[in-house]
């Protein structure tokens, strides 16, 4: 992964940020993921207008637990799609976090985030640098910095190739 | 030093020795989706390959949005038909009189089996370790990649061992045990673990009340949750087993553990997950007395015989206060609800009975809240707008504490109207 250092605004959300609260079941239907961003967050106390205000490039920040609840890849799609380079969180629900892996989607697992959190050291619209190959995140608003774990082994393959889907065309290619 | 039953299941599918943290690449015995099928299979089209790997391991089951209530629905199913017939898979079932709740339908049919690696588009899929499988829930494009390749990739979770003991008290049920666990253990306390029931509480319960129990461990973010697959399974599956690969598997007394738990069941009292998260836990007294505008009886967590018998028992000669929705959690339990006189006990009471599905337990139809009301429910999620309106408030209870509170509007204890 490249050493770039990205650079955008944090949206700042809490603990078990449950599936319905990121991509509500109401649009489940939808099957095109570019349709996806309209509906992210809709159903967030706080952060109805996400969807509208987001820009390329800015972050989502959250406590433990990320994408629990149910194992649409709607809540995956729906931030992707909308220009958010990576999720940062103390920690996400198993399948979230296979289904990021999955699409080629980086999500960091962030030591302290929930505490820093809710003692507002981050909040939303701080302007963060976040490498991702290093797991290194700087608030450029407050000076603070946090930690995380950088991408396994395991998954990096399957991030290289940008998801499992695309993994697989490329081992077909390479069998054949 | 022994094995737990991930290690020992895993290992088993792997054809080698395991232990917690090692990858496997495994095949999958049953492969499960409902409506969702449709979209995995245009996913499954762009791998590039043309069939799947093995027809008769994929499981198609209707039930989210059960018959089409719009036309995108119709849409999804109608592909799901073709890509049935495209494919050859044997195992369909379409919005006919075998159907309901997927789930319910896995164990009914006989294709939840002990020692078995089962993997399903939904995430409550860890529902059929009830019956000493290995099943978790994963994404949609995992689900296409497990067609194509019939592969799948874990890692071999550290296990959490929960002991139960003791006996139910009166008007205390599974759901109340697995709701305060939850509580105790917080929404993200058994994260990417396999977690084992053990101890003489769970020998004695039934198979349905061991589903209630694993259906909820993704409620505390668990991969797989499971039970001893002891007689009690084997009579369950006696005669209509879908696959013969099966085989007891348990884990070794000596098995290390991250993390112990134990429960005296005689320590439980009924109780709610308040609203907006299941870890949210309320002893009865906290809430009795809240007002609510309907309720749920129904859901793979809830919707059983058992569950139906322990709710029209209650109701029996008594009217509902509030609207009150019966969903079967399939048909095969309709019927014997239907044979039993349980429907009608429901229809005297004044409760409406919808046909075996999801019904309103994620929202789709059948029950939407409207703003400001608030719904118990026997459901596994009260997440907020989960049941379509993010006004509303959704309390989870067991099928008693459903009942009694259906007959006084307001959430009530069981205990107080047995």
């Amino acid at each position: 992964m490249e050493q770039t250092i990205l650079r955008g605004r944090a949206w700042v959300f809490g603990d078990d940020v449950d599936t319905d609260l990121i991509y509500h079941n109401k649009y489940l239907a939808e099957t095109d993921p570019k349709k996806m961003p309209q509906f992210s967050f809709e159903y967030y106390p706080g952060k109805e207008n996400f969807a509208k205000e987001v820009k390329e490039g800015d972050f989502v920040v959250a406590g433990r637990n990320f994408g629990c609840g149910s194992s649409r890849e709607h809540a995956v799609y729906c931030l992707k799609f909308s220009g958010i380079p990576v999720v940062l969180a103390e920690s996400f629900s198993r399948i979230y976090y296979r289904n990021a892996i999955n699409n080629g989607y980086p999500v960091l697992f962030v030591n302290g985030l929930s505490e820093a959190i809710k003692a507002k050291a981050i909040n939303d619209g701080d302007e963060l640098e976040v490498n991702l190959a290093a797991g290194e995140i700087k608030n450029v608003t407050n000076g603070k910095t946090f930690h995380g774990d950088a991408v396994a082994d395991l998954e990096k393959d399957i991030m290289a190739a940008g998801g499992l889907i695309e993994y697989l065309k490329e081992q077909a290619a390479k069998s054949a | 030093m022994g094995k737990t039953f991930a290690e020992k299941v895993l290992g088993k599918a792997a054809g080698y020795e395991v232990k917690a943290n090692d990858v496997v690449t495994v095949e999958p015995h049953f492969c499960m989706s409902h409506d969702n099928a449709a979209p995995i299979a245009k996913t499954f089209k762009k791998i590039g390959v043309k069939n799947v790997w093995k027809p008769g391991a994929l499981v198609f089951i209707l039930d989210h949005a059960v018959p089409a209530p719009s036309d995108e629905h119709a849409v999804n199913h109608k592909e799901i038909r073709e890509f049935v017939k495209e494919q050859g898979i044997p195992n369909f079932y379409d919005v006919m009189s075998n159907g309901g709740v997927c789930h319910q339908v896995m164990c009914e049919e006989g294709f939840a089996l002990p020692g078995l690696i089962m993997v399903g588009s939904d995430s409550h899929t860890c529902t059929y370790g009830a019956y000493g499988a290995f099943s978790t829930g994963i994404g949609r494009s995992e689900m296409a990649a497990a067609w194509a390749t019939g592969k799948i990739w874990f890692k071999v979770p550290e296990s959490l061992k929960i002991t139960v003991t003791g006996k139910f008290k009166k008007g205390v049920t599974a759901k109340d045990l697995i709701l305060k666990i939850i509580g105790d253990i917080k929404a993200d306390g058994a994260d990417y673990m396999s977690v084992e029931f053990h101890g003489q509480g769970i020998t004695d319960m039934t198979v349905a009340e061991r589903m209630t129990l694993c259906n909820m461990g993704i409620e505390m973010g668990a991969k797989n949750a499971v039970c001893p697959p002891d007689k009690k399974v084997l009579d369950a599956i006696k005669g209509k087993a879908k696959s013969d690969k099966w085989e007891a598997i348990w884990a070794d007394d000596d098995a290390v553990y991250v993390k112990e738990l134990s429960y005296d069941l005689g320590d439980l009292v009924p109780c709610v997950a308040k609203p907006h998260t299941v870890d949210n836990y309320a002893a009865i007294d906290a809430v009795k007395g809240t007002e609510i505008h309907q309720a749920f009886l129904g859901s793979c967590t809830n919707a059983r015989i058992e569950d139906l018998r322990a709710a029209a028992d209650l109701l029996k000669g008594h009217k509902v206060a509030v609207r009150t929705i019966v969903i079967p959690a399939s048909w095969t339990v309709y019927r014997q609800a239907m044979k039993e006189g349980l429907l009608d006990t429901f229809l005297d009471a004044g409760c409406v009975i919808a046909n075996p599905g999801c019904g309103p337990c994620m929202g789709n139809h059948e029950g939407i809240l409207a703003p400001g009301e608030a719904c118990i429910s026997t459901a596994n999620r009260n997440f907020k707008g989960r049941m379509g309106n993010k006004e509303s408030f959704i309390y989870l209870a067991s099928p008693l504490t459903v009942a009694a509170s259906a007959l006084t509007g307001k959430i009530s204890d069981p205990r107080e109207v047995l």
